[in-house]
């Protein structure tokens, strides 16, 4: 242990309180990343306590991450260095809500939960339905960047992002973006922050705009015998006037996948049954409006699907949507969980090249005797989890040989490919960040200016940055 | 001027590429904002090489360079502040590519606004932002300032609708950035370009999201006798969730410039009138037009008149889109503003605006993109009254002041360029600004590309000046 960790607890206690350090040996572990236990964890209480906190680690070197409620942790490369968790969960207040102006700002610390809970009171809401949503905070939400099943009509977080408060690695306190809806004051530094893994800044506050709350709304399945299938009605819906909230394709496995007993743990309520089949690849899109409205998806989802082939169709009421959603927001932690080493890939192609890319992940992971599962939104964004039977030397090369293949077949088709989760161990071996872009040497242009050091989450992100 | 940098000019783009007569040179002095800076050599690159090779030459002879579009901007941004090379996009204007079944399409940054979505309309498709100058004004310009305009109520501004460009970086480097598919890995160096307003790297090439047409539009005019009513119509469609497309207002003077010039069928005795949009599927576009006009009738609308065909609808855009060239024949010179405040403040700043307009002896119209709070006031003066013209500003100066006291921002798409560099303390502190700064210098080493913009030339100084605008051209939309 180096002189500067030493005195890191008595440090951190003088800025924070000892009652918000954490240095306890058998409490650490609980902050770990790949491995990595830092020498300390605190909880600050304020701006101020942040910045001297990321001054003092500055100015002694000592790698801070930072963390909410911890439940992402594990994406991106193990980190070069862990001395200290920034653990963000005491800021978590509303700082302003304007109902009347459809904005808000809030602590990073924040539970989206809790946020929702407030903005429901005026029928409004965020629509970051990201995974491990019961737990997960607004500053990992954003600093993890995942995606949500509403973006195929709401965006993602870059698009109702108005402004954030950060604490760059030197500890300066510096804000980016405004609070109201349209606004082109300065360089929007704020969109550099969404899937930064904090190694950018420390973000304290940020400004959303929100949305207003459905009045009702509906889901639908259809399942039909070839991906190929599913994809043509995704094709017809995308050229109708249909505008649906969600919209995703699943293949064959994820039926067992969301009915299992840990699905059960992530989803709100029994999953309607017989809804998938691990038999079928099943199209599955919410939609929200009037009564009109709804009827109208009714009649045309129907009839796209019958002219692309469904074997079955099913249309879901109000009271089966929030189970069938909460399982498809919950994906990716039904997966992490459903094996002892799953392996996740995250994969984006322009959405006429699906088809192509989920044949090629097919072929691959069978040609590897790995069980998949993948989760196709309609935007051309798919998420394939590689199912292991056991996390063992045999498994890791089978897994490591079809991510590799699959970043390949995904270069092939001019598509981004990276693997956001895989177990600690077999990091190393994977391409983490997928295969080399060009642009990296700006990224490294940009890392230096916020973080010069170098101690905010080092070698974490893409290129090592 | 210096003559081995002419020559070399020549020599890159041919003598029909580059201009360097003063009396040439005056013509792109201006903008569509008050600024003025004489460039030393206006250029008119073929391609990317083209643009590579006059970044090298401005590097090699230390000269300043400038990106410009149309010169449709409004805060001076495709201004040469500093003189040096222009470099216009104009012969850079076609369509590289259009992907019907992946909405997506390639252009290079000359094309006009307007054009792209011709071009697909056949298709059943359209480019969203339209910024009210789209007739004239081109991608690449509304990419360097993150355009906005009427319908980006809700479907977003420019950068929520590129998703990959080529730029050339002012050390003559040609990066790609961002990507067709969504969610490029790394961080969204897409979202810092989109809207740097020419100061990090000049744009060569676009990738845009297209959108599908909507299948019902309805227009609807709500005419108030009180400002008031109108702008608390506002505040309480956005409480009550509606958002249509676009929902725009033109107060009482306004409409009287408007009607003169274009017969849209505004009355001339309105106080204020809101132009709404709603589009999409027709189920919901029925309902959400009952909506707006029972909320409208709510706050007193003396009339709501729904557009009954298409050349109706036209007419009545046609009196929104043309009304800074209206207001041009009333007072040849006039200041436009671009504050932004929160909706539910919109009826407080429209009072203290018209207080302002007192105290400096202006009547200060008004139109705006009311539906996200985006303000215009427009301030008639006479360019020939020096002290008129500083009081034009100093009143300006006093209604982007009030949009900030309000929470909101002292530009929602116009630009700071240089006609808001002062203002910037406003919103910023000096570490706010100079994390900014850090990332221009970074990008852009040498200062060379766009300089002087952006941000206040004299440090730590939170006092505002007015200090650039010494002339006064007329002003438009």
């Amino acid at each position: 242990m180096s002189t500067a960790t030493k005195i890191l607890p008595s440090r951190l206690a003088d800025i924070a309180g000892p009652t918000q350090v954490v240095n306890d040996p058998t409490d650490l572990p609980a902050y770990g990343i790949d491995g990595k236990i830092p020498a300390a964890a605190v909880r600050p209480g304020s701006t101020e306590e942040v910045v001297e906190i990321v001054k003092f680690a500055a100015a002694e070197k000592l790698a801070v991450i930072v963390s909410g409620a911890r439940t992402k942790l594990n994406m991106g490369l193990p980190p070069r260095q862990y001395d200290l968790a920034l653990d963000m969960t005491r800021l978590d207040r509303v700082v302003a809500c304007d109902p009347g102006d459809l904005t808000v700002a809030v602590e990073a610390g924040i539970p989206l939960k809790k946020l929702a809970g407030v903005l429901a009171e005026h029928k409004q809401f965020l629509p970051l339905a990201v995974p491990y949503f019961d737990r997960a905070t607004v500053g990992g939400t954003i600093a993890s960047g995942v995606d949500t099943p509403l973006r195929q009509f709401y965006g993602t977080a870059r698009d109702y992002l108005l402004g954030v408060e950060y604490v760059t690695g030197e500890g300066i306190l510096a804000k980016s973006g405004g609070r109201v809806v349209k606004n082109v004051t300065g360089y929007d530094l704020h969109k550099l922050m969404i899937g930064s893994l904090g190694t950018l800044g420390v973000v304290l506050r940020i400004n959303f705009r929100m949305f207003t709350l459905p009045e009702k709304t509906r889901a639908f399945v259809a399942l039909f015998d070839s991906a190929g299938r599913a994809l043509d009605m995704r094709h017809r819906m995308a050229q109708s006037s249909l505008t649906p909230s969600t919209l995703d394709v699943f293949s064959p496995s994820v039926a067992d996948l969301l009915s299992s007993d840990v699905a059960v743990r992530y989803g709100s309520g029994a999953f309607p049954a017989n809804l998938l089949s691990n038999e079928h690849w099943a199209l599955t899109t919410g939609y929200a409006g009037n009564d009109k409205v709804l009827a109208r998806y009714t009649v045309e989802l129907s009839r796209m699907a019958q002219e692309a082939g469904a074997v079955r169709v099913k249309e879901l009421g109000p009271e089966e949507v929030p189970a069938a959603f909460s399982r498809k927001r919950e994906f990716i932690p039904i997966a992490l969980e459903s094996s002892p080493a799953t392996t996740i890939l995250k994969i984006s192609v322009l959405p006429m090249r699906m088809k192509e890319m989920l044949e090629a992940v097919a072929r691959i992971a069978e040609s590897n005797s790995v069980p998949w599962a993948a989760m196709a939104r309609g935007l051309g964004v798919i998420f394939v989890a590689l199912l292991p039977n056991e996390k063992n030397e045999e498994w890791r090369r089978r897994v490591t040989l079809a991510a590799d293949q699959t970043i390949s077949a995904c270069g092939g088709l001019e598509g981004n490919a990276t693997v956001p989760w895989c177990p600690s161990e077999w990091k190393s071996a994977m391409k983490i960040w997928g295969l080399e872009r060009a642009d990296v040497a700006q990224m490294q242009k940009v890392k230096k200016i916020f973080d010069p050091a170098g101690v905010l989450s080092p070698g974490r992100f893409m290129g090592g940055l | 001027m210096d003559t081995r940098l002419l020559h070399d000019l020549n020599n890159l783009l041919g003598k029909d590429g580059v201009l360097h007569a003063s009396e040439d040179l005056i013509l792109y002095e201006n903008d569509g904002s008050v600024e003025t800076g004489r460039p030393t050599y206006v250029v008119f690159p073929r391609n990317t090489f083209d643009v590579a090779g006059i970044v090298r030459l401005a590097n090699q002879h230390q000269v300043p360079m400038i990106g410009r579009g149309a010169g449709t901007g409004l805060s001076g941004g495709a201004v040469a502040r500093k003189g040096g090379i222009l470099t216009v996009f104009s012969r850079m204007n076609r369509v590289l590519s259009v992907d019907v079944d992946n909405l997506r399409a390639v252009v290079q940054p000359g094309v006009v606004n307007a054009d792209l979505s011709l071009a697909v309309a056949h298709l059943g498709l359209y480019y969203v932002p339209d910024p009210s100058s789209q007739k004239a004004c081109t991608i690449g310009g509304n990419v360097s300032e993150n355009s906005g305009g009427p319908h980006t109520l809700a479907y977003g501004v420019t950068t929520n609708h590129v998703l990959a460009m080529e730029v050339v970086l002012p050390t003559g480097e040609v990066i790609r950035l961002g990507s067709t598919p969504l969610d490029p890995p790394g961080y969204d160096l897409m979202g810092l370009f989109v809207g740097s307003e020419g100061t990090l790297a000049l744009v060569t090439e676009i990738t845009v999201k297209l959108t599908r047409l909507p299948e019902t539009v309805k227009t609807l005019l709500a005419i108030f006798d009180r400002v008031d009513d109108a702008t608390e119509t506002v505040a309480e469609l956005t409480a009550r969730g509606i958002t249509p497309a676009a929902c725009e207002m033109l107060d009482g003077w306004t409409i009287r410039a408007v009607e003169d010039y274009v017969h849209a069928g505004f009355p001339m005795d309105a106080a204020a009138v809101l132009l709404f949009d709603l589009d999409g599927l027709r189920e919901a576009v029925e309902v959400d037009a009952e909506g707006v006009a029972e909320v409208c009738k709510l706050h007193r609308a003396r009339e709501v008149r729904l557009a009954r065909d298409a050349r109706e609808r036209d007419l009545l855009w046609k009196g929104r889109k043309n009304a800074f060239g209206a207001v041009g024949r009333i007072s040849p010179t006039y200041y436009v503003q671009d504050g932004v405040i929160p909706r539910t403040k919109l009826p407080a700043t429209l009072k203290r605006i018209e207080e302002i307009g007192k105290k400096y002896g202006f009547e200060i119209g008004n139109i705006f993109h009311a539906g996200d709070g985006n303000l215009h006031p427009i301030i008639p003066f006479d360019s020939r009254d020096e002290a008129q013209f500083r009081r034009a500003v100093q009143s300006a100066d006093e209604i982007i002041q009030f949009c900030v006291e309000m929470g909101g921002s002292i530009t929602g798409e116009h630009g700071v360029g240089m006609e808001k560099d002062r203002l910037m303390p406003l919103m910023f502190s000096e570490a706010d600004l100079d994390m900014m700064r850090h990332i221009r210098d970074a990008f852009n080493p040498k200062g060379l590309l766009n300089p002087e913009k952006i941000f206040p030339n004299t440090k730590g100084c939170g006092e505002i000046r007015v200090g650039s605008l010494t002339t006064a051209p007329a002003a438009r939309e």
